[in-house]
C-alpha cells in the first residue's frame, strides 16, 4: 500500500484546486452507491409494486438505521486506519442492560444514556490499549470481543428481555414515526448530519483524517495522535451502545447472543460504503449508504422471490465489487494527479 | 511479463496433473455412495439385544449429565431445570455443559468427549447435527454411557433412545388445523422456517405439506417456506419479505420459537398486525404480550421442563438396567407415569399444549 | 499489513535493528512453549481424566483443524498478510465433496477436486490481493461471506453423513492403543516440510524479509507478489483438505462447517507470538499456541469450566498475548536508553525515541 499514492482528502498539504478534485471524486464515489441502491429499488418496486408501500419505506428505513448508527462509529475508527471489531459485543452487552434496567421500572431515556454510557466505556478501553499499548487494533478488538461476549453471557445467562418486559411507549418508539419516517430514523440522521459534520469542519475531525492518510506526518505535525484515537474509540463505542439501545426498542428481544456475528457486516457496509481500510479516506455519509444497501439488499432479495440462500454470497461479491473498483478508481486518480503535477510543473518553468 | 506467463504455464501444468490423478483414480473404480450402500444396512439396533430387568431398582448417585444445543438458552435451560429436578429427586447428580452456540458442532462433540472422559453415567443431549455427534457417542456408548437425545434427534444407531417432544407428526399437522381454522379455511399462508439444515424444522414441515393436501384444505396454499436462521433479525426481514412478495398473505406458521417472536414483534408494529394470522411454537412468556395486543389468537408447545424430566427418568432408567431401548419396553417416569419404547427407540412425550386467551395465564415459562 | 494499523513502532523497526526484534520474538514463543508444557505437567498430575491415551486422542483430534491451518496462516502472517477465509474455504470444500458424495462420484476423485477448489479459492485472493493491491483483510472479509454463501447454495439445507467408513474411521480413530490419531501423521509431515520452508530455505528468509519491510525486499530482488500469491494458494489449499478432514472426522458436511473457524485459527497463531505487523514469529511459537488453546479448553472443560467463561479467558490470553511483549519491549527500550544516555549514544538510539 506504500507503493501508491491514494487520494487524501484533508491531507492539509494539498493545493486548493487539487482538494476541489479530490472532493469531487469523493462526492462521486458517494453518488455511485446512491446510484445503485436507487437502481435496485426502482428494479425492484417495478417487479412488485407493493415493495415501496408505505409500510414498505418504513421497513427499509427502519432496517438500515441500526446498521448505520453503528457504521458511522465503525468509520470514525476505520478513517484512523484502526478498527473496531467488538461492536457486536458491544451492541447485546448495552442492549441487555438498557433492557434490564427498564425491565426494573426505570426511566426509557435514562436507559438509553445508560446503553450510550456503557458503549463508550468499552471503547474507552479499546481506545486506550490501541493507543496507549500500541498493539494492532485487530488483534485487541478481537481480544476484547471474546472478553466482552464471555462478560455479557456470564451476566446474561439464559435470562432474556421481551417485549412484555418493556413499557410500551418505549416500544412503540421502536416501530413509530411520522407518517413513513420512523423515529428511529430521525435519530439516525441526526447523529449521521452531527458526525460529518464534526469530521469535515472542526481541526480534531479532520486530524482524523490526517491521522489516518500518515500516522508519522500527523505526528510530525502536531496531532496529538492518542487522544484522538482515544476519542474515535469513545465514539464508536458509544454509538454502538445507541444501536443497542434501539435494538431493544426495535426487536423488544434480547439474549446473551445478541449481535453476535455482527462485526462482520459493520465492517462490510463501512467498506462498500467507500471508507478504505488504509485509512484517511472515505466519509460517514458513505459508510451510511453503504449500510443502506447492504439491509437493503436484504429485503430486496426475499420480496422478489430470490431464496434467502444466495443472500450471503451477494453480499460478499458486492463487497469484493465495491473495494475493487475502489482501488482501480484511486490508481487513476492517482494517474491523473501525477498529469496534473507535471503540467503544472512545465507550466511555471516554461 | 516472463515471470507471469511462466507462473501460469506451472499453475495449469499442476492443474492438469491433479486432474489426471483424479481421472485415474475414478477409472479404477472408486468408493461411491452406491458401493457403500450396499453395506451398511446392518449397523441398526445395536443396544436393543442386551436383556431388561423391569423390576431392577433405581440405582442411587448416579451422573446424569445434559448437553443442550446451546447454553444460555431460555428454552433449554427451562428444559434442563425440569431435569434437574427430576434427576435429583431420585438421587442422582445433575449437570449440564454445553456450548454458547447452536450451530458449533465441533463444540458439541469434544463435550461428548470430555463427558465420557468424565465416566458419567448417562448423557441427554439435543443435537446440533444428526451425524456429526455419531462417532463421539459411539465412544461414549462404548466405554459404558448411556446416551438419550431429547428435542433433537441422532441417527437412531448412536443413541439409545430418543425422547420425542411431541411426535413430528401430531406438531406438523396440529399446526396446520391451528392456523386454517384462525384463517377461516382459505388464502395463502406461508411457513417461516430456522436454519435450512435444521432436522426437526424440517420433519415438520414435511408433516404440515402432507396435512395441507387433505380436501378440507383446499383453498389452502402455501406459497413459501422462508428461513430466517433463528436469529431474531434475520427472522424479522423474512416476514417483510413474505408480507411484500405475497400482499394477499393469510397466515404464517413459525414452528420455531425464534421465528415465531420475530414474526411478532414485525406485525405487532405494521399495519398487517391481526389482518395476517401468525401461530407456530412459541413460549407463553414469549408470546403473552402479543396475545395481548392482538397480534397473536393462538399457538403451541409442549412443556419443556416436562421434556427435560422425561429425559432424566428415561436415562436413570437406562442407567439402571431397567430397559434398554428395544421397542415395547415399558417404564415409570416419576409424576409423569409410565411410557412405551416406540419404533426406533422414540419416547413421546405427549400432545402439544395449545395456548390462547383463555389459559395463558396458567403458564410460567 | 504493517502500514495500516497504528504502530509508530513499527517505523522504527527497521531502525532498532533485526537483531532486537529477533531476540523479542524468540522469548514470546519460547514463553509460550514453556506454558504449554506447565500446563501439561500440572493437568496430568492434577486433572483426572486427563492423562489418559483416549482423552489425549480427543484432544489432538479436535485440535487438528486449527493446527493443519495454522502451518500456512503462520507464513501469510509473517508475510504481512492475513485470510480471514479459511473457515469458508473449508466449509465450501466440505460442501462441494458432500454434493459430489450424493452425485454418485467416487470419493478418491472427490477428495482431490475439493483441493483443487482450495487453490481456486486461494488463488483468487491471492491475485485480488497482489494483482489489484488491495488490503487482505478487506479481500478476504468478502470471500469469507463469499465462499460460505456458495456453499449455502452448493449444499443448501442437506447434511451429508454417509460416507464411507474406511475414511470415516482414518480421520476419527487412533493408532492401536496410543494417543495418535491417524490423521495425525499427514499433519506432522506437513508440519516438517513448513518448518523447513520457512526457517531453513532463502523462500522462508524472503517471508520474513517481505514481512518486515515490502519496499526493501523488493529491491533486494524478492518477487513480493509472487511469494504472497504462492501463500495464498497455500493457505486455501490446506483449508480445503481442512474441510475435507473436518467433513470426515466429525461424519457430516454441511453449509456451515467450520463456521468461525478463522478466528481460532488467528487467536492461536497470535498466542504463538506471531507479530500482525509481519516479519516476526516462529512455526514453533504457532503450533505451541495451538495446543495451548486446545490444551487449554480441554482442561477446561474437564474440571466443568462453562463455555463463557472459556470465551472470556480466551479474550484475555489474547489480548496479554500481544500486549505482554510489547510492554517488555518498550521496557526494555528505556533501559536501553537510559544505558544510552549514560554512554556513548549511537546514532541509531536516536530515531528510535
Amino acid at each position: 500500500m506504500t507503493m501508491t499514492t491514494k487520494p487524501a482528502p484533508a491531507a492539509a498539504a494539498g493545493a486548493p484546486p487539487t482538494a476541489g478534485f479530490l472532493d469531487r471524486v469523493l462526492k462521486v464515489r458517494e453518488l455511485a452507491i446512491a446510484a445503485v441502491l436507487v437502481l435496485m429499488l426502482t428494479a425492484t418496486q417495478l417487479d412488485n409494486s407493493a415493495f415501496l408501500s408505505q409500510q414498505g419505506i418504513k421497513d427499509l428505513l427502519l432496517n438500515a438505521t441500526i446498521l448505520v448508527l453503528v457504521a458511522v462509529g465503525q468509520a470514525t475508527v476505520v478513517i484512523t486506519r484502526n478498527v473496531d471489531l467488538s461492536v457486536g459485543s458491544v451492541l447485546g452487552i448495552t442492549a441487555f442492560a438498557a433492557g434490564d434496567f427498564l425491565h426494573g421500572g426505570g426511566n426509557p431515556v435514562l436507559a438509553v444514556v445508560i446503553a450510550v454510557a456503557i458503549g463508550a466505556g468499552f471503547g474507552l478501553v479499546n481506545g486506550a490499549l490501541v493507543s496507549l499499548g500500541q498493539v494492532p487494533a485487530l488483534v485487541v478488538t478481537l481480544g476484547t470481543l471474546y472478553i466482552i461476549r464471555g462478560l455479557d453471557s456470564i451476566w446474561v445467562g439464559s435470562r432474556q428481555i421481551t417485549a412484555a418486559d418493556l413499557p410500551s411507549g418505549f416500544v412503540s418508539f421502536g416501530h413509530d414515526g411520522l407518517s413513513v419516517i420512523p423515529y428511529l430514523a430521525l435519530l439516525t440522521a441526526l447523529v449521521l448530519v452531527a458526525a460529518a459534520y464534526y469530521l469535515r469542519s472542526y481541526r480534531s475531525g479532520r486530524d482524523l483524517y490526517a491521522l489516518g492518510s500518515s500516522p508519522e506526518a500527523a505526528r510530525l505535525a502536531g496531532v496529538p495522535v492518542r487522544k484522538r484515537i482515544l476519542a474515535a474509540y469513545v465514539t464508536c463505542g458509544a454509538l454502538a451502545g445507541l444501536a443497542g439501545a434501539l435494538y431493544l426498542a426495535r426487536f423488544g428481544n434480547v439474549d446473551s447472543g445478541t449481535g453476535n456475528g455482527y462485526e462482520l457486516t459493520v465492517v462490510s457496509a463501512v467498506v462498500v460504503g467507500g471508507v478504505a481500510f488504509t485509512g484517511g479516506s472515505g466519509s460517514v455519509y458513505g459508510a451510511a449508504l453503504g449500510a443502506l444497501l447492504l439491509t437493503s439488499i436484504n429485503s430486496v432479495l426475499p420480496s422478489i422471490g430470490v431464496s434467502s440462500v444466495w443472500v450471503q454470497a451477494i453480499d460478499g461479491v458486492l463487497l469484493l465489487l465495491a473495494i475493487a473498483v475502489d482501488r482501480i478508481v484511486a490508481l487513476r486518480v492517482a494517474g491523473l494527479l501525477r498529469k496534473r503535477a507535471a503540467q503544472t510543473r512545465s507550466a511555471t518553468h516554461g | 511479463m516472463h515471470a507471469r506467463t511462466t507462473a501460469v504455464r506451472r499453475a495449469v501444468a499442476a492443474v492438469a496433473a491433479v486432474s489426471v490423478v483424479a481421472l485415474g483414480a475414478a477409472a479404477c473404480g472408486g468408493t461411491t455412495k452406491k458401493s457403500t450402500d450396499s453395506g451398511s444396512s446392518s449397523g441398526n439396533g445395536s443396544a436393543a439385544t442386551a436383556s431388561a430387568n423391569p423390576a431392577a431398582a433405581t440405582k442411587k448417585g448416579l451422573t446424569i449429565a445434559y448437553l443442550p444445543k446451546q447454553v444460555n438458552n431460555p428454552y433449554f435451560t427451562i428444559s434442563d431445570n425440569g431435569g434437574k429436578q427430576a434427576v435429583e429427586a431420585l438421587g442422582e447428580k445433575y449437570k449440564e455443559v454445553g456450548t454458547s452456540s447452536g450451530t458449533d458442532t465441533a463444540g458439541q462433540v469434544s463435550y461428548v468427549n470430555t463427558l465420557t472422559q468424565q465416566q458419567v453415567n448417562a448423557i441427554a443431549v439435543s443435537a446440533q447435527d444428526p451425524g456429526a455427534l455419531c462417532t463421539a457417542l459411539n465412544q461414549a456408548r462404548k466405554n459404558g454411557v448411556k446416551v438419550v437425545t431429547y428435542d433433537s434427534d441422532t441417527k437412531a444407531d448412536c443413541r439409545d433412545l430418543f425422547v420425542s417432544q411431541a411426535s413430528a407428526e401430531d406438531l406438523g399437522r396440529t399446526e396446520v388445523q391451528l392456523l386454517a381454522k384462525q384463517i377461516g379455511g382459505k388464502g395463502q399462508i406461508a411457513i417461516l422456517s430456522a436454519a435450512q439444515t435444521a432436522t426437526n424444522q424440517n420433519t415438520w414441515i414435511g408433516y404440515m405439506k402432507d396435512e395441507l393436501k387433505k380436501p378440507e384444505y383446499k383453498d389452502i396454499q402455501l406459497v413459501k417456506v422462508a428461513y430466517g436462521n433463528d436469529d431474531a433479525q434475520a427472522s424479522f426481514q423474512q416476514t417483510q419479505g413474505l408480507l411484500q412478495q405475497y400482499p394477499n398473505l393469510k397466515g404464517i406458521i413459525s414452528p420455531t420459537t425464534v421465528g415465531i417472536k420475530a414474526a411478532a414483534q414485525y406485525l405487532s408494529g405494521s399495519k398487517y398486525k391481526g389482518k395476517v394470522q401468525l401461530t407456530g411454537l412459541g413460549t407463553p412468556n414469549d408470546m403473552r404480550a402479543y396475545l395481548a395486543n392482538g397480534t397473536v389468537q393462538s399457538f403451541e408447545l409442549w412443556d419443556p421442563a416436562k421434556l427435560g424430566a422425561l429425559a432424566g427418568y428415561t436415562a436413570v432408567a437406562l442407567a439402571s438396567g431397567q430397559i434398554t431401548g428395544a421397542p415395547g419396553q415399558t417404564f415409570t417416569a416419576g409424576d409423569l407415569g409410565s411410557f412405551t419404547v416406540g419404533q426406533d427407540g422414540v419416547v413421546v412425550l405427549g400432545k402439544p399444549t395449545v395456548f390462547d386467551g383463555t389459559n395463558i395465564g396458567q403458564y410460567h415459562f | 499489513m504493517a502500514d495500516r494499523m497504528t504502530d509508530p513502532m513499527a517505523d522504527n523497526k527497521a531502525a532498532t535493528g533485526r537483531g532486537f526484534a529477533a531476540r523479542d520474538a524468540l522469548r514470546w514463543d519460547t514463553v509460550v512453549g514453556a506454558l504449554l508444557v506447565v500446563l501439561l505437567v500440572c493437568s496430568f498430575s492434577l486433572v483426572s481424566n486427563f492423562g489418559n491415551a483416549l482423552n489425549l486422542s480427543f484432544l489432538i483430534g479436535n485440535t487438528l483443524p486449527i493446527a493443519l491451518i495454522a502451518l500456512p496462516m503462520t507464513m501469510l502472517v509473517v508475510s504481512g498478510e492475513i485470510d480471514l477465509s479459511v473457515g469458508s474455504t473449508a466449509g465450501l470444500a466440505g460442501a462441494v465433496m458432500g454434493r459430489l458424495w450424493n452425485g454418485g462420484m467416487a470419493i478418491e476423485m472427490i477428495i482431490p477436486l475439493c483441493v483443487l477448489l482450495g487453490v481456486v479459492c486461494g488463488l483468487v485472493n491471492g491475485l485480488l490481493v497482489t494483482r489489484l493491491g488491495l488490503p487482505s483483510l478487506a479481500v478476504t472479509i468478502g470471500t469469507l461471506a463469499a465462499y460460505r454463501g456458495i456453499a449455502q447454495i452448493v449444499l443448501g439445507s442437506n447434511s451429508v453423513t454417509d460416507f464411507p467408513q474406511q475414511y470415516l474411521n482414518f480421520a476419527s480413530d487412533r493408532i492401536g492403543g496410543t494417543f495418535v490419531p491417524y490423521a495425525a501423521i499427514p499433519w506432522a509431515v506437513l508440519l516438517l516440510i513448513a518448518v523447513v520452508l520457512l526457517h531453513a530455505t532463502p523462500i522462508g528468509r524472503s517471508l520474513f524479509a517481505v514481512g518486515a519491510s515490502q519496499e526493501a525486499a523488493r529491491f533486494a530482488g524478492i518477487r513480493v507478489k509472487r511469494l504472497k500469491l504462492s501463500m495464498f494458494v497455500a493457505t486455501g489449499t490446506i483449508s480445503a483438505l481442512t474441510g475435507v478432514f473436518w467433513a470426515l472426522h466429525y461424519a457430516s458436511a454441511r453449509y456451515d462447517n467450520a463456521t468461525g473457524l478463522e478466528l481460532s485459527v488467528i487467536a492461536a497463531v497470535l498466542l504463538g507470538g506471531i507479530d500482525f505487523d509481519g516479519g516476526k514469529g516462529t512455526l514453533g511459537g504457532a503450533v505451541a499456541g495451538v495446543f495451548l488453546l486446545g490444551a487449554l479448553q480441554n482442561v477446561m472443560s474437564l474440571i466443568n469450566v462453562s463455555s463463557q467463561s472459556q470465551t472470556l479467558i480466551t479474550g484475555v490470553l489474547l489480548v496479554v498475548s500481544v500486549l505482554a511483549p510489547r510492554l517488555a519491549r518498550q521496557a526494555g527500550r528505556a533501559r536501553a536508553r537510559r544505558k544510552a544516555a549514560v554512554g556513548d549514544m549511537p546514532p541509531t538510539a536516536l530515531t528510535a525515541v
